[in-house]
């Protein structure tokens, strides 16, 4: 059982302009097997949210904690965060030419296990991940995301957090761009993960379409760097009928 | 990997796509076969970094190998006992002039020729095939040292002769390499010198009829390196790799010339170099020039440059350059791309519990590995990587 902790987050990027703060305050605490949907507008911060959390250097962060476990993540390395059990699955996955899918996938997984895998095992793992996420076995020794589509790096992130088994999964608008096929196999890639590890989930959407597939059991507005309201499920469905104005003209 | 503007122009106009051309951009002033040759040194004004030819040079740190002097220290040569059908000479001055395939075409090989006190000549007899690759070490004890080396290789022949050049040196060379009727060479020129050595080398080539030569240069060490290759495809139905290798760090200066001269019809030739570079200050010089003659119908050339810029501050500049004075040919074209391995690439793999060193690893690896499996001399494929990984070692050293 696992906990992330997140504790009045202050958040500010460098622009020509000056600073300029875009997580203003934000609260949220994620258990194991849970599931967290995060909704709102373009431009409200929920990437800035799930950067944050994983470390990318662009992002400051003014004041506030996160803790995983008890311990403070905010003062771990991009990579220990990683070893730690935080795991992001990107809005926009990033191409790294030269470097194969399956090598890229063994160093991952023997730098977060502090040892290489098995070599048996691991070869059917990552076999049936694949074929369970309809991934052509020719993707192994393609160059990670290179000239994927958009449908298709979005599986190499279900994939990787399949066979990685963080404890805590941020999925930055996994659904976005995917058809509806694609969208239930991504679908099913997490709930898979989710009985197998009981994995905790931060699931980042624009749209309610993925609700449909992966049951939250919260649902946060996140407006303006924030979050402006916290429900059930049924949140979900009345942001799909009525849209975010409610939120927009109050703020 | 992101395509940067530290490319040339020209380089960035082809950035990644592989094309093919009509007619081609010359160099500025003239074709690259109007350049004189000569073993006279009054033909090579001391560079002052302004000529088409040394204007990426490290001319300052070169300028003693400009100097028209003796110079007393040498390299000391290492070799493994040669087998039946190789023979190594000395040379006199005058019949090593005889003897080159060329003339030297610039004035740091007219002088290593000129003060060198002879060449050495590695010479092969014809039909000989030797199953083991001959190699030659040259080390140096830190003083200024010239030479001329000859590589002989007679009709039917077939050799792999690796060259590796360790310890620290002022050296400038000329190489000339003859390679007979349907004779195969496999040449790699290792530069593997310590931090301080400055080296200049031109090596010239000429292949006969049917001839192959597969020429790769590795320059890992020294503080600046300029090594300037010329293939002269003079046999119909040669055929030529060249193949580079290098990794500049913080102070070094490398630098690769080529040019690939189609005299004759029906050759072929494939020129592919790849660099990488780390640390601030790191500079890397790549230009390709090929010449397709008029006579030189049915050539088939390809040339690729390939630079990957891992920490800011370093940079790469690549030339193409392709000359086409026939329509009638089997295939032209060229590539060259600088891209930079940044911020975001790393974020990625560190996400995924890669650290900051071993992501660096992944990608050189990755950049190198083909290349390094064509250099075909399994002895000197082993220890590259490893090689390669030290020197990713030592620029993070720095970075701390
Ligand atoms: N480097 C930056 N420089 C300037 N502004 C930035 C920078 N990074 C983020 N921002 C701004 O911060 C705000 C929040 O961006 P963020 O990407 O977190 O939003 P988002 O909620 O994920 O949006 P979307 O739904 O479009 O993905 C936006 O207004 C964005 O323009
Ligand atoms: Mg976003």
């Amino acid at each position: 059982m696992s906990t992330l902790v997140i504790t009045d987050l202050h958040v500010s990027v460098e622009t020509p302009e000056g600073t300029k703060e875009i997580l203003r305050g934000v609260d949220l605490t994620i258990d194991s097997g849970h599931v967290h949907a995060i909704m709102g507008p373009n431009g409200s911060g929920k990437s800035t949210l799930a950067y944050s959390i994983a470390g990318h250097p662009k992002y400051t962060i003014t004041s506030g904690t996160v803790t995983l476990d008890g311990e403070d993540v905010l003062e771990m390395s991009v990579d220990e965060r990683a070893k730690a059990g935080i795991f992001l699955a990107m809005q926009y996955p990033v191409e790294v030419p030269g470097v194969s899918v399956s090598n890229f996938l063994r160093t991952a997984k023997t730098a977060i296990d502090g040892e290489a895998p098995k070599l048996r095992t691991w070869v059917k793992d990552v076999k049936s991940s694949m074929a369970d996420l309809r991934m052509d076995p020719a993707f192994a020794e393609r160059n990670v995301n290179e000239g994927f589509s958009g449908g298709e790096k979005k599986r190499h992130e279900i994939l990787q957090m399949e066979l990685l088994e963080p404890k805590i999964a941020i999925l930055d608008e996994t659904d976005s761009g995917l058809d509806v096929d694609a969208l239930r196999i991504v679908s099913e890639g997490v709930n898979r993960v989710k009985d197998k590890t009981n994995v905790g989930v931060l699931l980042i959407t624009h749209y309610t379409r993925i609700l449909n597939y992966i049951t939250p059991d919260f649902v946060h507005v996140f407006v303006d760097g924030r979050v402006a309201e916290q429900g059930g499920p049924e949140l979900a469905e009345r942001l799909e009928a009525e849209g975010y104005d409610r939120y927009l003209t109050k703020a | 990997m992101t395509t940067t503007d530290l490319t040339t122009d020209h380089s960035r106009a082809t950035a990644d796509e592989a094309h093919s051309h009509g007619l081609a951009s010359t160099p500025p002033n003239a074709s690259r076969a109007d350049r004189p040759k000569s073993f006279e040194l009054d033909v090579f004004p001391v560079p002052s970094g302004r000529e088409e030819q040394w204007r990426f040079s490290a001319v300052r740190d070169l300028a003693p190998l400009f100097v028209d002097q003796p110079v007393d220290g040498s390299l000391a040569w290492s070799i493994d006992a040669l087998p039946a059908g190789v023979r190594l000479t000395e040379v006199s001055v005058a019949d090593a002039r005889e003897r080159s395939v060329s003339e030297p075409g610039d004035r740091a090989s007219a002088i290593a020729a000129a003060h060198s006190g002879g060449a050495r000549a590695l010479t092969v007899a014809p039909g000989s095939v030797i199953d083991k690759p001959i190699t030659i070490t040259m080390h140096g004890d830190g003083s200024e040292a010239r030479g001329h080396l000859l590589v002989e290789v007679g009709a039917n022949a077939e050799v792999s002769v690796v060259i590796e050049r360790t310890g620290s040196a002022t050296y400038s060379e000329f190489i000339s390499v003859d390679v007979g009727q349907n004779a195969g060479l496999n040449l790699v020129l290792l530069q593997t010198w310590e931090d301080d050595a400055v080296h200049s080398g031109e090596v010239h080539a000429k292949l006969s009829r049917d001839a192959r030569l597969r020429g790769s240069v590795v320059t890992l060490g020294g503080k600046v390196v300029r090594l300037n290759t010329t293939a002269s495809l003079a046999g119909e139905g040669s055929s030529v790799d060249l193949f580079g290798l290098y990794f500049a760090d913080s102070g070094q200066h490398q630098e690769h010339q080529l040019f690939v001269d189609h005299m004759v019809p029906n050759c072929r030739s494939r020129v592919t170099y790849k660099g990488a570079l780390a640390g601030a200050s790191a500079r890397t010089v790549w230009i390709g020039d090929v010449l397709i003659r008029k006579e030189a119908e049915g050539t088939d050339t390809y040339e690729l440059n390939r630079n990957l810029v891992l920490t800011d501050g370093a940079r790469a500049d690549s030339v193409p350059n392709l000359e086409i004075e026939t329509g009638l040919i089997d295939g032209a074209g060229h590539a060259s791309a600088t891209g930079r391995f940044d911020e975001e690439q790393m974020f990625y793999l560190r996400s995924r519990g890669i650290s900051e060193s071993e992501a660096r690893k992944l990608v050189v690896r990755g950049f190198f590995a083909d290349l390094i499996q064509e250099i075909g001399v399994p002895e000197v494929e082993k220890g590259l990587m490893n090689a390669i990984e030290l020197e990713l070692d030592m620029v993070e050293a720095d970075d701390e």
